[in-house]
C-alpha cells in the first residue's frame, strides 16, 4: 500500500471517531428520561439493557458480517451466571456483571473456533443450535436455575456500598446507564481500532483480507468473544435490576428480537442497536397492553415492511432527515 | 426387547414425519439457498386445513390431505410472488427476517381464525389400531407414515436427480443468468419450485398431525427441528435430509425413553457437535 492511501486510511480512522450529533443526542436523551419519565424507569432501564444487548449483536453483525441467530445463549448465560452468584450469597453487583460477562465470553470463545470456520448459512444453524442447546439445559436443571419459574431470590448488595436498589428502580436506572455508556465507550473504541477495522475490511471483501496478511479466523474469533462477553454482561444487568430471571432470557424468540432491534435501529452503527430498542420495547409496551396476539401479528408485518424497505433503519432516516436539514442551513 | 423394538420403530416413524415436512425445506432452503423460516408455517396450513375439512367439513381423510397440499402450495405461491421472489438475492439474514415476519403473522392468524387449543383429526378406520406381524404389534398408522415417506423420497430424488425440472433448478441455482440465457424463465421455475416445496409442507403437516399435534405456535416449534434436520443432513442433499430425519427421529425417541429428563437436550447436542464437525452436513457439498 502506497503512503498516499495509508494517510487516507488512517484520516477515515479519524474521521470516523469523531462523535455524531445522534450518538450524542441518544445518550443525553437517556438520561433526560430518568427526570421526564420518572414513572416509567423500569422501562426505560430494560431500553437500555435491550440496546446493549443489540449493541452486541451489532459488533458482530454490523461490523463483522457475521450473523448469530441464537445470540440469547449468551444474554441468557450472563443473566443466569450473575443471578446464581447473587442467590448463591454474593449480591455485590459490579463483580457480577463481570462474572456475567465471563461466563458468556467463555461459551463465546468455546465456540469461536467453529463460527469461524463457517460461513453464510451454517453460522446461523450453529448459532441457532447453541441457543436452543442452552434453553434446553435450563429448563431440564430446575434445581439449578428454577426451570420455568425462573431463577428467584436474588439478592443485590448497595451499589459500590453506597447506593440501595430502591422500589422505583432510580438506582438501577444509573447503574444500567453506566454500565451501558462505559460498554458503548470500549466498543467504539474497538471498532474504530485495526483490529475492528480488519473486521470491516472482511464484512466488505472476505477473500481479500487473507492476501493482506490478515488472519480472518482470529479476527472473527476475537470479534465473537467480544461481542459474547457484552451480550453477557447485558443479561447480567437485567438479572440484578429486575431481580429474577427467566428462562425467557435463552429463548429463540428474544434472538431474534435482537436482531429486530438492530434492524430497526440501524445495522453498522453501534447507537442504532440503542435507538432501535428503544422503539422496539417502548412499541411492545404499547402494543402488547392491547392484545398480545394482535401484538405478533403487528410485529410479523412490521418486519416484512422493514426488511422490503427499509435499509438504514431508524438511524438512516434520521440522518438523511438531518442532512436535508444541514443543507437547507439555518435561517437568517 | 420387544418394547424396544417398538421404541424403535416410533422413532423411525417420528424420523419419517420429519422428512415428510423437512422434504420441501430440502427444496427451497437446501436446493434453492431460500432461508425459508416461513416453512413450518406452511405445514400448519396444510394442517389446518385437514383438521378443518375433517372435522368441520366431514371431507374423507385422503381427500383433506390433497386439498392441505394444495391450499399449502397456493399459499407458498402467493408468498412467493408478493414477498419471497425480491430477495432471492439478497442475503440469508434478510430472508431470514422477512420469513420470520411472515411465520408470526401465521401465528397471529390462526389464533385469530382457529383460537388457541389443540386441534386433533380423525384418521380411517383402516389406519386406526395396530397390525400383528409375528410378536410384534405395528401401529397401523405409524406404518402409513413410513410408507409415504418412502414414496416421497423416491419420487423427489427421482424429480430433481432424473428429470428435466430437476436439471432446470439445478442449473437455475448453479448460474442463474446462464440459465435465462438458455432460454429457461428461471422465475416460473422458481415459482414452480418453492409452489412444490410448499405443497409437500402442507402434506407433510396434515398428515404428521396425529403425531405432533397442532396448535398455532406449531410453526416455531417444529421450525427450529426442520431446520436442523436439513442442515445436519448437508444443504441440497435430499438423501442427507433422509439421513439426518432418521437420526434424529431415532435418536430423539429413544433418548427421550432411556433419559426422560434430560428431552432435547440429546438432539440438540448431538445436532450441535455434527454441524461442528461437519459444518457442510453429513452428506452436504462444500458451499
Amino acid at each position: 500500500m502506497s503512503d498516499i492511501t495509508l494517510d487516507l486510511a488512517r484520516m477515515m480512522v479519524v474521521r470516523r471517531a469523531r462523535w455524531t450529533p445522534l450518538e450524542i443526542a441518544f445518550w443525553l436523551a437517556a438520561a433526560a428520561g430518568y427526570f421526564l419519565f420518572p414513572a416509567k424507569l423500569v422501562l426505560l432501564t430494560q431500553m437500555l439493557i435491550g440496546g446493549l444487548f443489540a449493541m452486541s449483536l451489532d459488533l458482530l453483525l454490523g461490523y463483522g458480517g457475521i450473523p448469530s441467530f441464537g445470540h440469547a445463549a449468551f444474554f441468557g448465560l450472563g443473566a443466569y451466571a450473575a443471578g446464581l452468584l447473587a442467590v448463591h450469597g454474593w449480591g455485590e453487583p459490579l463483580s457480577g456483571v463481570l462474572f456475567g460477562g465471563l461466563a458468556a465470553g467463555g461459551l463465546g470463545l468455546a465456540f469461536s473456533s467453529v463460527i469461524a470456520k463457517v460461513r453464510g448459512a451454517a453460522v446461523l444453524m450453529v448459532t441457532l443450535c447453541i441457543g436452543l442447546l442452552l434453553f434446553e439445559a435450563a429448563s431440564r436443571m430446575p434445581w439449578l436455575t428454577g426451570g420455568d419459574t425462573g431463577l428467584q431470590g436474588i439478592d443485590m448488595w448497595p451499589l459500590l456500598g453506597q447506593f440501595e436498589f430502591d422500589l422505583y428502580g432510580r438506582t438501577a436506572f444509573w447503574y444500567a446507564y453506566v454500565v451501558a455508556f462505559l460498554l458503548y465507550l470500549a466498543s467504539r473504541r474497538y471498532i474504530h481500532s485495526p483490529e475492528g477495522l480488519a473486521l470491516k475490511g472482511m464484512r466488505e471483501n472476505h477473500d481479500r483480507i487473507p492476501m493482506l496478511g490478515v488472519s480472518t479466523a482470529r479476527r472473527k474469533m476475537i470479534a465473537f468473544t467480544i461481542s459474547a462477553t457484552i451480550a453477557g454482561m447485558a443479561g447480567a444487568l437485567l438479572a440484578q435490576t429486575t431481580q429474577i430471571v427467566a428462562l425467557e432470557t435463552l429463548s429463540f424468540e428474544r434472538s431474534v428480537a435482537a436482531l429486530i432491534m438492530l434492524i430497526v435501529g440501524g445495522i453498522g452503527t453501534l447507537i442504532g442497536g440503542f435507538i432501535g430498542a428503544a422503539a422496539f420495547i417502548w412499541a411492545r409496551d404499547v402494543l402488547s397492553a392491547l392484545n398480545p396476539v394482535y401484538w405478533m401479528f403487528w410485529l410479523g408485518l412490521i418486519l416484512i415492511a422493514l426488511v422490503l424497505t427499509a435499509r438504514g433503519g431508524l438511524v438512516g432516516a434520521l440522518a438523511v432527515v438531518a442532512d436535508h436539514l444541514a443543507r437547507r442551513g439555518p435561517p437568517r | 426387547m420387544l418394547g424396544f423394538v417398538n421404541i424403535l420403530l416410533g422413532g423411525i416413524a417420528y424420523g419419517f414425519v420429519l422428512f415428510l415436512m423437512a422434504g420441501g425445506l430440502s427444496i427451497t432452503l437446501g436446493l434453492m439457498g431460500f432461508a425459508n423460516m416461513a416453512h413450518a408455517a406452511l405445514a400448519m396450513v396444510g394442517g389446518y386445513t385437514a383438521a378443518l375439512l375433517i372435522g368441520k367439513a366431514g371431507w374423507p381423510f385422503f381427500a383433506a390431505v390433497v386439498m392441505a397440499g394444495l391450499t399449502a402450495a397456493a399459499t407458498g405461491a402467493i408468498l412467493e410472488r408478493l414477498l419471497f421472489r425480491r430477495l432471492y438475492q439478497a442475503s440469508e439474514l434478510e430472508q431470514v427476517l422477512l420469513t420470520i415476519g411472515v411465520v408470526y403473522v401465521a401465528i397471529a392468524a390462526a389464533t385469530y381464525l382457529a383460537g388457541p387449543e389443540q386441534m386433533a383429526i380423525g384418521v380411517p378406520a383402516w389406519l386406526d389400531g395396530n397390525l400383528s406381524l409375528g410378536p410384534v404389534d405395528l401401529n397401523r398408522y405409524r406404518l402409513f407414515l413410513i410408507v409415504s415417506g418412502l414414496v416421497l423420497l423416491l419420487s423427489l430424488v427421482r424429480l430433481i436427480e432424473h428429470t428435466t425440472f430437476g436439471a432446470k433448478i439445478r442449473a437455475a441455482v448453479f448460474n442463474r443468468r446462464m440459465t435465462a440465457s438458455c432460454g429457461i424463465d428461471v422465475d416460473k421455475l422458481y415459482a414452480l419450485a418453492f409452489a412444490l416445496g410448499s405443497a409437500l409442507a402442507g402434506i407433510g403437516g396434515a398428515l404428521s398431525v396425529n403425531l405432533l399435534g397442532l396448535d398455532p405456535n406449531f410453526p416455531i416449534k417444529f421450525l427450529t427441528e426442520l431446520l436442523i434436520v436439513v442442515s445436519v443432513g448437508g444443504l441440497g442433499s435430499l438423501r442427507g435430509t433422509f439421513l439426518a430425519a432418521m437420526l434424529f427421529g431415532v435418536i430423539d425417541v429413544v433418548g427421550k425413553y432411556l433419559l426422560p429428563e434430560i428431552g432435547a437436550f440429546i438432539i440438540y447436542a448431538t445436532a450441535l457437535a455434527l454441524l461442528t464437525m461437519r459444518p457442510q452436513g453429513l452428506v452436504g457439498r462444500p458451499r
